[in-house]
């Protein structure tokens, strides 16, 4: 007995010490290090001061930083209003068939998405499938430039982040009881009306950490922007690497992370509050 | 939506997810060095790939560091997730919360931060700080895999095996470890998966003694196409697809 209580005791002494070294540890050092000055010999000088978070709002990087969420809001919403439907057929298909077509998801899901970013590059090059597509069919005589634009990095972020929306939610779309639907038809609402007040909210926590897990990527796959983008389009995330490893601006780096790990948090409420809110109607 | 238009809407989501890397395989095979015209079938590229040193080291480089982060992040993440099922302790809570807000966080934020403690403990960026950095990445998927697999449990087995006279470590030994294992082996294919397919984390925690397959594909494919590079993009695809398949058997065992 007192052999498994000390058994007990240095298990989870040993998990708690790995979570503050790795995971709280790091965090709270990135906020430090968004407090302190750029020193001569070491990267961050310690200190209390803001002034990395003034910068970060002044019109040349604050233009920065809303492009990148713009642009990650785009793709976000591009990926909810094609997967949602696509998610939807999925849910509905028998299973035989159904696992099959969720397993030519799942690939591409796992899939390095360096490699499926290059593979973009076959399809938007000068001489790629879209440009040879359209000139053969005639509708335009020379090839346009595709490659090394801001749309270019939209359709790879596109391409690369739909299986993190379509999977969650279909997670959603399955738990779905269809009876609420038919009771809902039942009673006289239209579809839309019934997609609106019944499917829309049963679905939320789905549609919520969808688009957490794609809005969150988007901002930050500076490799992404390299390949595609060429050096027009930046992402918070070239920025971040920028001030890490070319500026060696650490604090202003580090206020730039703390900044995405704050929109992280504001995310992560909505997703929780969806999650309480779904359960609370469910019990009623 | 009408059955046709469903199917149609359906082939055209696979046929976006698909094209880019069918096309990308089949010009792995084109003789065509330059252009992207068609000029035959080749091997000659899988060929270069088998002798391109660097390459090849690379590759031994990203299978090693996956193979062990994720035997680690499996044994770590598995001790976690039981000790928070079976034990009531301060700090439980939050470790779960953790875990979740973890599985989360964009790259770029995990990278930064694990650069920042690893200057911070002054320690060389190199194979031990890849190889801390991508358990740290993997620990709360197989975590949350293992719990929930944890949770889906009855718990009165726990109680008959006692009941029957089993000890602690035989109630570990004999029910909860068997019960655990396909979730703990799907969790470490999944971080195998997730270790390859890293670049960001990669990028900001490992120096220039230990480059890993995606760092260097990643220096390559800014060069623009490159016909080696189809290749071993192929090479990529069918491991992924191959790992994918064995976690998803090994996930649907428990129904």
């Amino acid at each position: 007995m007192k052999d498994s209580r000390v058994f007990k005791r240095l298990v989870i002494a040993a998990v708690l010490v790995w979570m503050v070294l790795f995971a709280f540890a790091p965090n709270l050092l990135v906020l430090m290090a968004s407090l302190g000055r750029t020193g001569d010999t070491a990267f961050v000088v310690p200190g209390l001061s803001l002034d990395a978070y003034r910068r970060l709002l002044e019109p040349v990087y604050g233009q920065i930083l809303l492009s990148s969420l713009y642009l990650a809001g785009g793709v976000t919403l591009i990926c909810l209003v094609c997967g949602y439907p696509f998610a939807a057929i999925l849910a509905r298909t028998r299973p035989p068939w159904r696992g099959w077509l969720l397993l030519l998801v799942v690939i591409p899901f796992w899939t390095n998405s360096l490699v499926r970013t290059y593979a973009m590059i076959a399809i938007l090059n000068a001489n790629g499938i879209v440009n040879r597509l359209l000139t053969a069919t005639g509708l335009i005589s020379a090839p346009l430039p595709l490659m090394y634009t801001t749309g270019a990095v939209l359709a790879g972020l596109v391409y690369t982040l739909l299986p993190f929306m379509v999977l969650p939610l279909y997670a959603a779309l399955e738990r779905l009881d269809p009876r609420y639907v038919e009771a809902a038809r039942d009673l006289g609402a239209t579809p839309a009306r019934t997609f609106v007040r019944i499917v829309l909210p049963l679905t939320m926590p789905g549609i919520v950490s969808g688009c957490m897990l794609v809005f969150l990527p988007a901002v930050g796959m500076f490799y992404v922007a390299d390949v595609l983008g060429g050096a027009r389009t930046m992402l918070l995330g070239n920025f971040i690497r920028d001030q890490f490893l070319t500026s060696r601006d650490w604090p202003f780096g580090a206020a730039a992370s703390v900044a995405l790990t704050l929109v992280m948090g504001l995310m992560l409420l909505l997703y929780w509050r969806s999650n309480v809110r779904l359960a609370r109607k469910e019990l009623a | 939506m009408k059955r046709p238009v469903k199917i149609a809407y359906a082939a055209l989501v696979y046929l976006f997810l698909y094209l880019p890397l069918v096309v990308m395989v089949i010009y792995s095979f084109n003789a065509s060095r330059f252009s992207m015209r068609w000029k035959g079938f080749t091997l000659q590229w899988y060929d270069h790939l088998l002798h391109n040193a660097t390459l090849l080291q690379a590759a031994a480089h990203s299978l090693y560091i996956a193979f062990l982060a994720a035997t680690a992040a499996s044994l770590v993440a598995t001790i976690t997730a039981l000790a928070i099922y079976r034990w009531r302790f301060t700090g439980r809570k939050t470790i779960h919360a953790a875990l979740f807000v973890m599985m989360m966080s964009p790259d770029i934020v995990i990278g930064i931060s694990l650069l920042v403690l690893f200057m911070a403990l002054a320690l060389p960026l190199g194979f031990w700080t890849l190889l801390m950095a991508h358990v740290t990445l993997c620990v709360p998927f197989v975590a949350i895999t293992v719990h929930s697999r944890l949770h889906g449990f009855d718990p009165h087995l726990i109680e008959a095996a006692r009941d029957l006279g089993a000890g602690e470590a035989e109630v570990w030994r004999h029910v909860v470890i068997p019960m655990t294992m396909p979730a703990v082996l799907a969790g470490w294919f999944m971080s195998f998966t997730l270790s390859l397919d890293d670049v960001i984390i990669s990028f900001f925690t490992t120096g220039p003694t230990f480059e890993v397959l995606p760092l260097r594909i990643y220096s390559m494919v800014r060069l623009g196409l490159k016909p080696e590079v189809n290749a071993l993009c192929a090479v990529m695809i069918l491991i992924t697809a191959v790992a994918v398949v064995a976690t998803q058997s090994l996930l649907k065992e428990r129904k």
